[in-house]
């Protein structure tokens, strides 16, 4: 399994990603800067945080209109696994490959803290390692995560199974407590209706090795792990 | 085009400094020559009134590479990796443009690190403001600093993973934004800021250069007056997602090894980048200004030397082969322009259309002259105790120092900072008393920062070696033995003889310790000048240490209490030393007293001893003692999981038995420890020969205290996290 970290100018977790993506065996990570047409060639694409384009105009907004997210696109559309994640995740909403929009944050500030995550759809390439309702420990860091959707798109996107991931407290339930950043629906993380675009805020690469995680936990490997199974 | 006349000379040269110049030169200097000798000869730049003591500190050590002088120092931290340290401040800034002020800052010290050769691992912030209680003046410093700091900080993808908040009345209008950071290298791979070979080309990179920031150096040399609110011109604008570029493009330009030397463009923007390169090269340089990119016509020569516009650094290439560098630089967009040479000739020659503009000596342009200003102890009022109340109300003071704004929670500040970014960050803001940073070489990195100002008024040369032994302590509590710190000593106006003294103290304060523990000053900074010149009122004398340690085991001791029925010791003794404590500020509202003093043979003793009780394994937590005392210590640990505390002052090691001294005196050289091998601790202590008693037990959920037999006090857990919690984000939300 080839997987393709897409560096667009001002990405900052990037190199993190490669690196957590490594960790997994059987797994080769490459960074692939975004004008290079190579990306087409691997197995999966990962859209990594960070501030693409400084986040200027709008966070992704630019990077969704750079000719990486061309290939990306068509990859999406081939069904190849595509994975966004936090600014990753806003340029997939920007290229219109996930619905929805991430809004500032209702306090207004960038908030770096570990969070709960609860699985919602299990059949997507980054979540077949999981049970449903499994809970995740995984960090967060940015000021612009607050996801919106008129609510009849919600409905239908939560019908739909849309819904990949969603904050939760240590006991799985989905409380108001709970949700750093005023996200509709506690909504953490979103899938495309084939499933194999899927995008979240938290880091996952930030949560593959225990002796990152305050509570000794890896769970965010298993995003990238999913990969490797078959359903 | 390049305007040639320019309006009046705002020079903060003073007249003996004017007629070195003249005598030196044998002529007049001309306009441009003026500014630039007036950027690299003011405070910021050339040290001349604090070279003289820095002299006084031990900057070397077997894990030092190179010590201060350089735009980084450099530490040995084994298997052929080293780490590259500096600390800045932008104060004045700060105090006109909190968050360009802030933010531009960290775009300061991450150059100096990144001109190195190596990558920019991690941020401290050390920020000192009014009283937030009540000033809404200091409320806004406060909150746009930290969005400033978060914005850039954040976006450019360095973790700002420490730092330290303090408020007193005297930073008011002078607050203090301090930012360090700490670069990792492989030892091959340093660059030296340097032009050692005539011929080679200086390439200037980044940003364009314009008004902003011209004369920030100089502006940073003077007292705040009414008039710098429209100094917001010497306030450089920030461009993080430049930044971001640079440092990518420089770190793979640096992987080439074909880069010669490199400098950033900070204060004194290219007239001291330039003349710092031929120094240290023993060379000279010829530039041609119409090859800089400048963002606005009719910029005067003096201007474009002296500007101090951001995210700009020089390189330094053979004239010949360093294509691949250039490639790099597009990859990435930086945009990048030849405007000069290296000279073998020791002259500073800055050309306009081939027409020589200036022509300095080097020697000349770097070597200002030092100041030998007056000092004179002052009278420090208030040096009794204050004294004390016949009740001393234990509980209700405990539970006002938690929510005082020098204690209370800190989260409010860091999770605004992504603290995560680059997967290092192993013990975080908030998990230990400092953080931890995994490296490539297997080992981990602690570092923190600390200083206290309300020490330092009272006793600056206790103040001193204070911060330094805090901010050993908070290393060592993380599992970390101290190797190396770097300092910024900030003060209020040097021709004031009692604030020279109170500089003088500092400085040797910071050096008796250092050179007793062995604990090398690989760089620093000095800041004078942080006085308010309408209301005369300095700010209290702030040294501030970062301090690195090493570690290389995984043995990871809490930093609080996980659960009941753990062994809690007192290591190291209490004193009667609440001089400039938060006890007396903030319960008793009273200024004074005999301030703790560190005995750095005693820290040694202990340091070790803490360490070794680590490695084994015995520590389930470690938290050092120091703002409010035993009590909060121990009301810190108590917090996080909720977990109460029964300790009997009695026992604890002290040369008092006022049960005030014991739980709020702030005494240097102490730790709270529990653990579940009572008897594995006692072993180890005994055979160190430092003070030490088994002072209590983790159960329930209050924190009492008892002497002997007799109940003192007792408050829930519940309340004192309320109290600590609450505080920031009530003042400032």
């Amino acid at each position: 399994m080839r997987v393709a970290v897409v560096r667009f100018p001002g990405s900052n977790c990037d190199l993190d990603a490669v690196q957590a993506i490594r960790t997994v065996p059987g797994m080769k990570a490459d960074l692939v800067w975004h004008e290079d047409p190579a990306i087409s060639g691997y197995d999966a694409a990962v859209l990594p945080g960070g501030f693409s384009f400084g986040d200027y105009l709008r966070a992704g907004a630019i990077a969704a209109r750079s000719p990486a997210l061309r290939h990306v696109s068509r990859m999406a559309d081939g069904g190849v696994p595509v994975l966004g994640i936090c600014n990753g995740f806003q340029i997939l909403v920007e290229a219109g490959l996930l619905p929805g929009a991430l809004l500032k944050n209702t306090t207004l500030k960038f908030v770096c803290k570990w969070t709960n995550v609860r699985v919602e759809n299990t059949n997507t390439p980054f979540t077949r390692a999981f049970k449903e309702g499994q809970i995740l420990r995984v960090p967060i860091a940015h000021s612009e995560g607050r996801y919106y959707l008129p609510e009849r798109d919600l409905r239908r996107l939560e019908d739909d199974g849309g819904v990949a991931f969603r904050y939760c407290d240590e006991r799985g339930r989905a409380v108001e407590s709970a949700n750093p950043t005023g996200t509709l629906g506690n909504i953490a993380g979103v899938c495309n209706e084939m499933g194999n675009v899927v995008g979240l805020m938290p880091h996952p690469e930030r949560a593959t090795e225990s002796i990152l995680s305050p509570s000794g936990s890896s769970d965010g490997r298993h995003i990238f792990e999913s990969l490797l199974r078959n359903d | 085009m390049i305007r040639m006349i320019s309006g009046e000379l705002r020079l903060g040269l003073t007249p003996r400094e004017i007629e070195t110049v003249r005598k030196v030169l044998g002529r007049e200097p001309n306009e441009t020559e003026w500014a630039i000798i007036d950027a690299e000869w003011s405070e910021h730049s050339s040290y001349k009134s604090s070279k003289k003591m820095l002299k006084l500190l031990p900057t070397t050590g077997r894990r030092v590479l190179l010590g201060p002088g350089y735009d980084a120092g450099v530490v040995d931290v084994g298997n052929g990796y080293v780490i590259t340290l500096h600390i800045e401040s932008h104060n004045h800034p700060s105090a006109v443009d909190p968050y360009g002020g802030a933010a531009t800052g960290i775009g300061g010290v991450l150059r100096d690190i990144l001109s190195m050769g190596s990558r920019p691992v991690a941020l401290l912030d050390m920020l000192r403001f009014g009283d937030v209680a009540r000033s809404n003046h200091a409320r806004w410093l406060f909150t746009n600093v930290v969005r400033g700091i978060a914005d850039y900080g954040n976006c450019v993808g360095v973790p700002t993973v420490a730092g330290d908040v303090e408020f007193d009345e005297s930073f008011e209008r002078n607050c203090l934004v301090d930012v360090a950071c700490v670069g990792l290298a492989r030892k091959e791979k340093l660059i030296l800021g340097e032009s050692k070979n005539p011929g080679d080309v200086l390439v200037l990179i980044g940003g364009s250069t314009g008004r902003d920031g011209v004369g920030g150096a100089s502006f940073a040399s003077k007292n705040l007056t009414a008039g710098s609110e429209t100094e917001r011109s010497s306030v450089q604008v920030p461009a993080p997602f430049t930044k971001k570029l640079l440092i990518d493009a420089i770190l793979e330009a640096a992987e080439t090894g074909l880069i010669g030397g490199m400098k950033d463009l900070g204060g004194g923007g290219l007239s001291t980048a330039l003349s710092e390169l031929a120094s240290k090269g023993g060379t000279g340089v010829d530039v041609e200004l119409t090859k800089v990119r400048t963002r606005h016509n009719e910029m005067t020569p003096a201007e474009i030397m002296t500007s101090e516009s951001q995210e700009r650094m020089i390189l330094v290439l053979a004239p010949h082969g360093s294509e691949p560098v250039l490639e790099i630089l597009k990859k990435y967009d930086v945009p990048h322009d030849v405007i000069g040479r290296v000279t073998a000739a020791g002259s500073m020659k800055v050309r306009v259309d081939g027409k020589v503009v200036a022509d300095l000596p080097v020697e000349l342009v770097t070597g200002a002259p030092l100041i030998p200003w007056g000092s004179k102890k002052p009278n420090l009022a208030g040096r009794q105790a204050a004294a004390r109340p016949a009740d001393p109300k234990i509980a209700s003071s405990l539970l006002a120092l938690m929510s005082s704004p020098n204690i209370a929670d800190r989260s409010w500040v860091y999770r605004q900072y992504d603290h995560e970014v680059g997967t290092r960050t192993v013990v975080k803001p908030g998990d230990g008393d400092a953080s931890l940073l995994r490296m490539p070489n297997g080992r981990m990195l602690a570092v923190k920062a600390d200083g206290n100002s309300k020490h330092s008024s009272l006793d600056p040369r206790s103040g001193g070696a204070g911060c330094v032994a805090e901010a050993c302590r908070n290393v060592v509590a993380v599992g970390a033995e101290p190797i190396a710190m770097v300092d910024h000593l900030q003060f209020g106006d040097p021709s004031d003889p009692e604030v020279y003294w109170s500089f003088q103290e500092s400085v040797e304060g910071i050096a008796d310790y250092c050179s007793e523990l062995g604990l090398p000053v690989v760089g620093g900074k000095v800041s004078f000048y942080n006085e308010d010149s309408s209301t005369k009122v300095a700010i209290k004398p702030s040294p501030i240490a970062m301090v690195v340690g090493l570690d290389d085991r995984m043995m990871r001791p809490m930093s609080w209490f996980a659960a009941s029925g753990e062994s809690i010791f007192a290591i190291g003794r209490t004193k009667p030393e609440l001089g400039g404590s938060e006890y007396f500020e903030s319960v008793l509202r009273y200024a004074g007293g005999s301030v703790p003093k560190a005995d750095p043979a005693g820290d040694k003793r202990l340091y070790r001893a803490v360490l070794k009780l680590v490695k084994y394994g015995l520590a389930a937590a470690v938290h050092d003692c120091s703002k409010g005392g035993l009590a909060v210590a121990l009301a810190e640990m108590c917090i996080p999981s909720a977990v109460g505390a029964s300790i009997d002052l009695a026992r604890v090691p002290a040369d008092t038995p006022d049960p005030v001294d014991l739980l709020f005196s702030e005494s240097h050289g102490r730790f709270v420890l529990s653990s579940r091998d009572r008897k594995g601790v006692e072993k180890i202590l005994k055979a160190s020969g430092v003070p030490y008693s088994m002072v209590g037990r983790t159960e329930g959920k209050m924190l009492q205290f008892s002497r002997g037999r007799r109940r003192l006090a007792a408050v829930g857990v519940g309340r004192l996290a309320k109290a600590w919690r609450d505080s920031l984000p009530e003042m400032m939300d």
